[in-house]
């Protein structure tokens, strides 16, 4: 085992850098640009039961030190993506990957599941409960506890992967939701999504996202990240993977000393292509200077008991 | 696709609010029709920016200022460095051209299709260049089509300079095909009155420019595509307007 090395859900991670779903595609347009093996893993773009387009462009705004998106879950479908992309992936990654899965009903988590379940590269499954839920009128799966704990036990029921539910920060009591995961039987829980945001174009007067809100995030919505996964770690046993404008490796340190078993990177990627990798090489000068062996001993240092 | 520093060694201006930088870095590999993103001082997102020129070490740019970001572009000095992502896009398929060529542009659509008339002319073929502006105080770069050795006309829509009205309504009587960017409007007229086939150059607010995010998707009659990855530029065949 490596100094940078975790264990996330029983699956050891070279590193615990993990590049954000819906900021790494399938992975293959990094690969171009540098070995992507050198990650802990990476969690794919946000795949559904049947392919979708997404919502209408503008689907991008700056912010001060972040972005709204407003890409509405484009993808080709779990066939396609089974098909055409993990196949793909196949050749340029030898890890296990984590598979960002989303949906509009129980029923279409659990299908999506299940068809990844037969993929050996799939490592972990990364539920996505912050979608509306269309069968419930508008209602999102990942702000209510109930449907949260519903999805999970969905999932689980078709999966002996790990299964960890990734939820909303839109929400008045995260710490309540990432609970009843855990009671339903997650393996993980990841945090935090965007943060639901606004832009509006003085010229136009108009809202600048087509949908008019997007999500926000970027190094802005870090210290709101970082007290979610705090607030969590202190309340699960299971393991947080923490996210939400980490740009840095004092970043991942800091996520992890709130609780984060492994920390996933997003819009870093976006602008700084070689933001992940840059991070993982960092890590060890990083640790040396703030006196940190291995990182795994750092995880909840932050929590108090 | 490929991450250089690029130092500016002039920025002109061209017209109130639009310049010109010139930039010493590694330009290996772009392709007329591509574009760059450019990390900006004090904002999250890069800017894409369409190249204009590039010759062994130097790299051209023609930006307008349209807000913060290009702003802050517009006040470089020489001796300033800029980390530019090189190399995006598809570019224009210089194959397709025939033996005559005609370029059109709208306004800071016009600065891509430089590096693509000075292309075409290298391969021997008879370019004309179409070149619309809202008024004279906007027009830029038609004599350096015309030292390219182009056939160039300019229209603008008050008739301050050049002939008046649109692009659209000076098209030649005899084209191989041809390529354009330009405002929206003006890529729709295009499409609706040029006769033979041709190529369009779309723009659309991007998240990374290189095909990660699903940013700037547009829908195709070849299915949804990345306008940053699989674009900028798209056939006539492949385009559908919608309102």
């Amino acid at each position: 085992m490596g100094r940078l090395s975790v264990s996330l859900c029983g699956i050891e991670l070279d590193n615990p850098v993990i590049p954000a779903s819906g900021t790494f595609g399938y992975g293959c347009e990094f690969a171009e640009l540098y070995d992507i093996n050198c990650l802990g893993t990476f969690s794919f773009k946000g795949t559904t039961r049947e392919a979708r387009y997404g919502n209408p462009t503008p689907r991008i705004a700056e912010c001060t030190e972040g972005m709204l998106n407003s890409v509405g879950l484009q993808n080709p479908g779990v066939d396609a993506v089974i098909n055409d992309e993990l196949p793909r992936l196949k050749k340029c990654f030898s890890k296990p990957v984590m598979a960002n899965v989303s949906g509009f009903s129980v029923e279409d988590y659990a299908y999506t599941c299940a068809k990844l379940d037969g993929e050996e590269q799939v490592g972990w499954l990364e539920v996505n409960v912050s979608c509306p839920n269309v069968h419930g009128g508008g209602m999102s799966f990942g702000t209510n506890p109930a449907a949260a704990a519903e999805v999970t036990r969905a999932v689980k029921a078709v999966t002996t992967k790990p299964v960890i539910i990734k939820l909303s920060p839109n929400v008045t009591d995260i710490v309540e939701i990432a609970k009843a995961c855990e009671d339903a039987g997650a393996d993980g829980i990841s945090l935090i999504n965007t943060l639901l945001g606004m832009r509006i174009d003085l010229k136009t007067k108009k809202p600048v996202l087509a949908n008019r809100m997007g999500g926000f995030s970027g190094p802005a919505v870090f210290p709101v990240a970082l007290r979610m996964v705090y607030q969590v770690a202190c309340a699960v046993k299971i393991p947080v993977v923490g996210m939400g404008g980490v740009s840095s490796a004092e970043d991942v340190i800091e996520m992890m000393l709130a609780g984060a078993t492994a920390v996933e990177i997003g819009a870093k990627n976006l602008v700084d292509p070689f933001a992940s990798r840059d991070i993982i090489s960092a890590l060890p000068e990083t640790m040396n200077k703030y006196g940190i062996e291995n990182l795994r001993d750092i995880i909840g240092g932050a929590i108090d008991g | 696709m490929r991450e250089e520093i690029f130092k500016v060694t002039a920025n002109d201006v061209l017209t109130d609010n639009v310049f010109r930088l010139r930039l010493e870095g590694c330009t290996e590999g772009i392709r007329p029709g591509q574009f760059v993103n450019i990390a900006v001082d004090g904002s999250f997102l890069r800017r894409p920016v369409s190249v204009c020129d590039v010759s062994e070490n130097e790299l051209t740019l023609i930006i307008k200022t349209v807000g913060k970001g290009t702003g802050w572009l517009s006040n470089l000095l020489p001796g300033d460095y800029l980390d530019i992502l090189t190399g995006l896009g598809n570019g224009y398929d210089v194959t397709s051209s025939g033996d005559k060529p005609l370029l059109i542009g709208g306004g800071v659509g016009t600065p891509p299709l430089y590096l693509l008339a000075k292309r075409l002319i290298e391969e021997g073929k008879s370019v004309r260049v179409l070149l619309g502006f809202n008024c004279a105080d906007e027009v830029f770069y038609e004599g350096e089509f015309e030292e390219l050795g182009c056939e160039v006309t300019v229209t603008t829509v008050d008739g301050s300079y050049g002939e008046k009205g649109y692009p659209t309504m000076y098209l030649p009587e005899d084209y191989s095909y041809y390529y354009t960017c330009g405002p929206l409007p003006l890529l729709k007229a295009v499409y609706d009155t040029a006769s033979s086939e041709g190529e369009f150059s779309f723009e659309e607010r991007m998240g990374c420019g290189f095909g990660a995010c699903m940013g700037c998707t547009k829908k195709t009659k070849k299915g949804y595509k990345r306008v940053c990855k699989d674009g900028p530029v798209f056939r006539k065949e492949e385009l559908i307007w919608e309102d």
